[in-house]
């Protein structure tokens, strides 16, 4: 990349006279050899032309497919600025600066010439890296080999400050792990080296002065002097955190969220929980899962809780019904769509089982297993996800034992599962026995639904489940 | 081996000169895995982290059933996504530009790593041919100036992209050695219309494979002979490295390059911006409707969306509820369909509603 036209306020000068004071005989020795220069101007900042390079293979134009970067943003040298397209390649053009962008001369999909400017950059002052400080940059010939851009074979990424910064504490950057973009060594870096070295937390160097030795020479008479008093604590450093609050617009499955939980806000809950004796069905299911293995179907304990809710929701329907806007009409509804909540990498969905007072516990493993699968590929058809009329989620499968269900509308009723513990109980003749304990939570809506009734249903489900012998009475 | 482990994790960081005084001008690695995301993770992983000032890489590698699309392309225009999920092939957006190809373990690709300044595909491309010579003079293979190589001077088998940074730069290619020909122009025809964008278009191509020229001809041949050319022409041994695309230690930070490859945000994200102009035909009751929509798809999310409903086919309110929960919203058929069932819930209960916006919401997901 060539610099087409140079503005600059200040071109290159020695140092001021009231920095030559401060320096030591040890540095001014290389003085002569050295060439400084001011980055910083005071008033303007050079803008410069960057040129688009050379691509290789004869290439002299190429579109341009996307910006990285926008007018008014900051880039660091090596900052990716945008990405082009020529005849199959796809190249990244990187800046060779650091600065401000201050205009971009091609739109997405604009074709750009090779050797024709891509971008306008402000080479700056206000970055705090390199202001009102001077950069020593030392002549191949000298032996300060860290100082070099490339050691051999070895690239180190570094701003001429932090070069500065190294080569005053005699730090050779290759030892340096970079912790910035693309393993750019960055102050902290140098900072946290220093610190591991010395055990301390070192204060940053203060801008106007430049010699460390000078400040060492100092330390060591003064300690003798101070052996009477107590080991001065060292300034610690204050961290710069840098995190940013990030802000997203609320869109697809959680705008989904808002809307369906603003509408269950409307509905007044109230909660029920009890706690099942889960030991009988633990057992069964042990000896069932093989079976249903060898018919190609993992079972879990969710075809239970759900084909118990069904029977249970034939001896109360209110709880499988639904109010109209107005609060005029109350539907019972002839299916038991239980939906099952899942959670996703997206999000929480709620596929339901169709039909569940005509199905067998063996069919809604069948179907639950179809429904697992599609959720968790991403792939749930409109039909699977809608019509539901009741609702359990197991929660428990994550965590927790307690929990306060949101109802879905337009459904009036819904069940949160706890996990499964292994708890010290009591029997019958007073002994203590192991029992395999889940707690439910229910949330039922106060508008139709009462205490009683949510008791009663809850009582029956738990029977159900805590004597899984009984439900072969009323299965229909 | 821990000796062969030590000394690829020697080479694949960035050496000092000293400790290269026996090294050669290049490396020869091949992967150990089929996972498409892995792979081009390693090539990304190379691409960043090594310096091929003193040596050239050549990686070989192969996938499992996979579509690879380029740096600035549509996926929707490209392939059949939904036949791609059905058939549970993989979509993949690579770095490089250029078209869309399809991968299986059929198909060999070939990654040649150099300087910036060493960048020449058409050497690569004449090494290959050279090397399939050697093995099978009696082969009419040759290099077009669209970087192609044709087989009987019509048959493309194989095609070339590139990616060039700032100091490093790749020309990877794919050769057709026995991919499934069938499933490869199934997935490769879009059934999407109306879709109009300036995304990099894919140029088709009659293809064929190696195999069918000659069937003594299989994959690994075919690797171990451009290997060998490659060893002869940078004066190496002839010797490949296997490498596993999940070992962090040997490749440090290639597990995030790999899960970055794998986000909705770069696959259907990065496309450039799109507009569906299409004609719904929803058969209702007897009769057919003829629905005219419009949607502007911008970073993977719709913009602005029209759909030209007759009037009261839906009440006002959903309509506009509809229209504003789809702004903004990914175009996936996944996260409409679950906006649909959510504003469903929210709506009156009316069977004669529920079936006119499930038709509508089931056409609308068709065209993602």
């Amino acid at each position: 990349v060539c610099i087409h036209r140079v503005r600059s306020c200040g071109s290159i000068r020695f140092i001021k006279s009231k920095y030559v004071c401060v320096f030591d005989k040890s540095a001014l020795k290389f003085s002569h050899q050295q060439r400084l220069f001011r980055t910083s101007a005071v008033s303007c900042g050079q803008i410069v032309q960057f040129k688009l390079s050379d691509i290789g293979e004869g290439i002299t134009e190429v579109t341009v497919k996307e910006w990285y970067v926008k007018e008014g943003d900051s880039v660091s040298q090596f900052d990716s600025i945008c990405e082009v397209q020529s005849d199959k390649a796809s190249v990244t053009i990187t800046s060779r600066y650091d600065g401000i962008i201050r205009k971009l001369h091609y739109n997405i999909d604009d074709i750009a010439f090779v050797g024709k400017p891509l971008v306008d950059i402000e080479i700056d002052a206000s970055k705090g890296v390199a202001s009102e400080e001077d950069v020593v940059e030392t002549p191949p010939m000298s032996h300060e080999e860290h100082t070099h851009q490339e050691i051999k074979g070895h690239k180190t990424l570094a701003t001429p400050a932090v070069r500065r910064l190294a080569m005053e504490n005699n730090i050779k950057l290759s030892e340096i792990v970079g912790t910035g973009k693309d393993n750019r060594i960055l102050k902290e870096d140098i900072l946290n080296y220093l610190a591991k070295q010395t055990g301390a937390i070192l204060p940053p160097s203060p801008k106007a002065e430049i010699v460390p030795p000078l400040r060492k020479t100092e330390a060591v008479p003064a300690a003798p002097k101070d052996k009477a008093r107590k080991i001065p604590v060292p300034v610690s450093r204050p961290i710069a955190f840098s995190g940013k609050d990030r802000t997203e617009p609320v869109t697809g499955f959680q705008k989904a969220m808002v809307k369906t939980m603003s509408a269950a806000l409307k509905i007044p809950h109230f909660g029920y929980s009890d706690e099942v004796d889960l030991t009988q069905l633990v057992r069964l299911r042990e000896e069932l899962k093989p079976l249903a293995e060898m018919r190609g179907v993992k079972l879990s304990f969710m075809p239970f809780f759900i084909k118990a809710a069904s029977l249970g929701l034939l001896q109360y329907p209110i709880l499988n019904s639904s109010l109209d806007e107005n609060c005029q009409n109350v539907t019972y509804k002839a299916s038991h769509n239980i939906g099952v909540a899942m959670d996703t990498e997206q999000g929480l969905i709620v596929p339901n089982v169709k039909n569940v007072q005509v199905c067998s516990v063996f069919d809604i493993a069948v179907e639950l297993n179809r429904l697992q699968s599609l959720g968790s590929a991403g792939q749930l058809g409109t039909s699977d996800l809608t019509g539901g009329t009741f609702t359990l989620s197991n929660i428990g499968t994550i965590g927790g034992t307690y929990a306060k269900p949101v109802i879905l509308p337009p459904e009036v009723a819904i069940g949160a599962l706890g996990k499964i513990q292994a708890l010290p109980r009591f029997n019958g003749k007073g002994e203590v026995f192991k029992a395999q304990i889940m707690n439910v939570s229910w949330s039922a809506d106060h508008r139709i639904i009462d205490g009683a009734t949510m008791a009663r249903f809850s009582n029956l489900w738990k029977s159900y489940l805590e004597n899984p012998a009984s439900m072969l009475l009323d299965l229909k | 081996s821990l000796k062969n482990c030590i000394w690829l994790s020697c080479v694949l960081r960035t050496p000092k000169a000293c400790f290269w005084s026996t090294a050669s001008g290049g490396l020869i690695i091949q992967s150990v895995s089929n996972d498409v995301y892995q792979n081009l993770a390693v090539e990304d992983w190379i691409h960043d982290n090594m310096d091929l000032e003193k040596q050239q890489v050549l990686f070989l590698w192969r996938n499992s059933p996979a579509v690879v699309i380029g740096r600035h392309q549509n996926p929707w225009q490209e392939c059949n996504l939904r036949l791609l999920r059905q058939k549970n092939i993989k979509l993949a957006r690579r770095r490089s530009g250029g078209g869309t190809v399809y991968h299986d373990l059929g198909n060999i690709n070939l990654t040649f790593f150099t300087t910036r300044k060493k960048y020449e595909r058409m050497e690569n491309l004449k090494l290959i041919v050279k090397a399939l010579k050697a093995l099978r003079p009696q082969l009419d293979v040759h290099v077009t100036d669209r970087y192609d190589i044709l087989l009987d001077g019509q048959y493309k088998i194989s095609g070339t992209a590139a990616k060039l940074g700032r100091t490093s730069a790749y020309h990877h290619c794919t050769l057709l050695c026995n991919a499934d020909k069938f499933v490869l122009s199934s997935v490769l025809k879009s059934p999407y219309r109306g879709l109009k964008s300036n995304a990099t278009p894919s140029v088709p191509a009659s293809v064929k494979n190696l195999f069918e020229e000659d069937p003594s001809l299989t994959s690994e041949i075919l690797l171990d002979a451009i290997a060998k050319e490659y060893a002869v022409q940078h004066q190496i041994d002839h010797h490949i490295t296997l490498i596993n695309p999940a070992d962090e230690i040997l490749l440090p930070g290639i597990s995030n390059k790999t899960k970055e490859l794998q986000t909705w945000d770069w696959l259907y994200g990065k496309t450039p911006k799109f507009s569906v102009s299409t004609c719904l035909n929803m058969a209702y009751k007897g009769s057919v409707l003829d629905i005219k929509v419009n949607m502007d798809v911008k970073h993977g999310r719709i913009e602005v969306c029209n759909i030209d409903l007759p009037e009261q086919w839906l009440p006002p309110g959903l309509y506009s509820e509809l229209v504003k929960s789809l702004t903004g919203s990914k175009f996936c058929p996944n996260e409409t369909t679950t906006l649909a069932a959510t504003l469903l819930r929210v709506c009156p209960q009316d069977d004669e509603l529920h079936s006119r916006w499930s038709l509508l919401c089931e056409n609308m997901i068709r065209l993602m």
